[in-house]
């Protein structure tokens, strides 16, 4: 058992849902309630991350942010190192990989809201912010904390994003799906099955979590 | 209920634009009086509610509640609608379905101090009679409940307008009975101006001091409930409900063994059916133009109860209609009667001359009651 690989899939799973529950809040919340033009593109790029194998996402991923490239360069003389191969660039990776999985489930649930009640709030005298935090979240909040499940369910599971753009560090990008096939490439199929039931376990709790809280928020609506 | 030190809290609106839901109207509206905003469904009767609101902002729109600006476009004043004290009961209520029901009012209570926002929502939920479903959430209550809740709520930020948006829509005859007597009693208590909007006419009867007829966006004719109803030329409203004189009277004597009361109204006496009402008691009386007979002598000998006599003051003959509208002056009210063409010219009837209107004591409607004080 690489506990240092489960450590790092953890921590690469938690680091996703830090930098995507925001964004998704912010950005599907948008894609519910505003009307632009343009909309129909950018929800279709928002779901290619859903369609691309994995490996042409690390591929742009790489080309984007690569020593040679200027964003890459640009990066590394801000930060003093570059994106690609580090536990930071998979962590930016794995975000963009799992952007459909945050933003679409949160849309959907903003998108539940009806208008009226959202103009109700504005006439109870609450301020935006307090109509989000009071009324949009708490009613919305079965979809954002499926958002958050399966985003990190997801990021344990990704494998062909590591490889691409991680490589295979211990410690730093090695993850769990990466070290399985790292010890059964060294024939080490018990280290191998070990984690691979890991895997399993964590999986099947994380969806049984998600069944279970939205059974319990489900009955307060109406 | 609450004073504010607001001397004028008069509502005054004006919105005009083209498209694409065409507006134009203006008018205003007083601290305890209801303007009934009526007309088809889609005449953009819930759109005004919402430019007060500030819910909707349309081309041009100038609203002023007492010395506040809450909207001028030509001076680029728009208040946001967290900022105006309006209470809004939206068509289906629109709780917050996560928020039991005081949770619901308590939402609207944050100009409150934390510690008083409960004591007020149970005080409001109280003055609705709700206070044994406090702990509901809005899909444990029934229609009319949550109907109740919604007010609650809209009063609960102590609004300088009430906005009801076909308040009874959702709920069944005996609910809306109820719920319109529990308004009427209420906006007496308020004294903020209260606009109404509704296509079911029996609201602006039951409820309305003041209406304004709304058709297509534009305001087709505005003024108090007792004038505008006599108005002869009112050609939507006498297609959509039939024309139909309404005023106030009070119970003046009863007769149980006649079954009949009398009432005494601004122009006389009427004999009306019973309906177990206490002496002093006012009632909103409305009187159907086909229920009245014109006659030029006083009848005798007839089954009819009220003899009315009156002047004509004014005579409308629309082509569009086979029937005529006689306004006859009896006392300061005016009646309506609708005869056949044939009938004026039979009678001579004529603007000045002096009739008697005949009305069956079942054929006058009483609407609105209101014990005595």
């Amino acid at each position: 058992m690489d506990w240092t690989a489960l450590r790092v899939s953890l921590w690469l799973g938690a680091g996703t849902i830090a930098i995507l529950l925001p964004f998704g809040m912010w950005f599907g919340r948008l894609l519910a309630f505003r009307q632009f033009r343009g909309k129909l593109l950018v929800e279709a790029l928002v779901t290619v991350p859903l369609v691309l194998p994995p490996t042409v996402l690390g591929f742009y991923f790489l080309v984007t942010f690569g020593a040679r490239s200027p964003l890459g360069q640009a990066f590394q003389a801000l930060v003093g190192e570059s994106l690609p191969f580090t536990f930071e660039g998979l962590l930016f990776a794995s975000a963009i990989a799992n952007v459909p999985f945050v933003v679409q489930p949160i849309q959907r649930g903003f998108e539940a809201i009806s208008a009226d009640i959202r103009d109700a709030a504005a006439c109870c005298g609450l301020t935006p912010w307090q109509r989000f935090l009071r009324i949009e979240v708490p009613l919305a909040w079965p979809s954002i904390l499926t958002a958050a499940i399966l985003t990190f369910a997801h990021t344990l599971g990704e494998f062909g994003v590591v490889l691409m753009v991680g490589g295979n560090l211990p410690g730093q990008t090695r993850t769990l799906s990466v070290a399985i096939y790292d010890r059964m490439q060294a024939f080490d199929d018990r280290s191998a099955g070990v984690m691979a039931a890991t895997l399993l376990v964590i999986a099947v709790a994380t969806l049984m979590a998600t069944t279970a809280l939205s059974r319990r928020v489900g009955p307060r609506r109406a | 209920m609450w004073v504010r030190d607001v001397p004028e809290r008069r509502l005054s609106v004006t919105l005009h634009q083209p498209g694409p839901i065409p507006l134009d109207v203006e008018f205003a509206c007083d601290a305890g009086d209801v303007l009934a905003i009526f007309g088809p469904s889609g005449g953009g009767k819930t759109t005004i509610l919402r430019s007060i609101a500030g819910l909707y902002r349309p081309a041009h729109a100038a609203v002023r509640s007492g010395a506040d600006t809450w909207a001028d476009t030509d001076a680029g004043t728009f208040a946001p609608p967290h900022r105006r004290a309006v209470g809004f009961v939206f068509q289906e209520y629109a709780l917050f379905p996560h928020l039991t029901a005081a949770g619901n009012v308590m939402t609207a209570l944050g100009h409150r101090p934390q510690h008083e926002r409960r004591d007020r929502a149970d005080a409001l939920l109280n003055l609705v009679h709700l206070t044994e479903r406090s702990g509901r959430r809005p899909h444990e209550l029934s229609g009319g409940e949550r109907q109740r809740v919604a007010l609650a709520r809209a009063l609960a930020r102590e609004p300088s307008v009430l906005l009801l948006d076909e308040p009874f829509a959702a709920v069944d005859r005996t609910v809306r009975r109820r719920l319109q007597d529990e308004i009427d009693q209420l906006r007496r208590t308020l004294d903020i101006p209260l606009i109404l909007v509704t296509h079911d006419f029996e609201d602006v009867v039951r409820l309305a001091t003041h209406v304004l007829l709304l058709e297509r966006g534009t305001s087709v004719a505005a003024g108090a409930l007792n004038t505008l109803m006599s108005r002869p030329d009112l050609s939507w409203l006498r297609e959509a409900v039939g024309l139909g004189a309404v005023f106030d009277a009070s119970v003046a004597r009863r007769w149980p063994d006649r079954g009949l009361i009398e009432l005494a109204f601004e122009g006389g006496m009427l004999l009306a059916a019973d309906r177990d009402l206490a002496m002093g008691t006012t009632v909103r009386v409305r009187i159907p133009a086909r229920e009245v007979i014109l006659a030029t002598r006083e009848p005798e000998g007839v089954s009819l109860h009220n003899v009315l006599s009156g002047t004509v003051s004014a005579i409308h003959a629309d082509p569009a209609f086979d029937h005529v509208i006689v306004q006859v002056a009896v006392g300061r009210v005016l009646l309506l009667a609708e005869v056949t063409r044939d009938a004026i010219g039979r009678l001579g009837l004529a603007a000045g001359m002096r009739v008697h209107a005949l009305i069956k004591s079942v054929s006058i409607d009483l609407l609105a009651v209101q014990p005595p004080r």
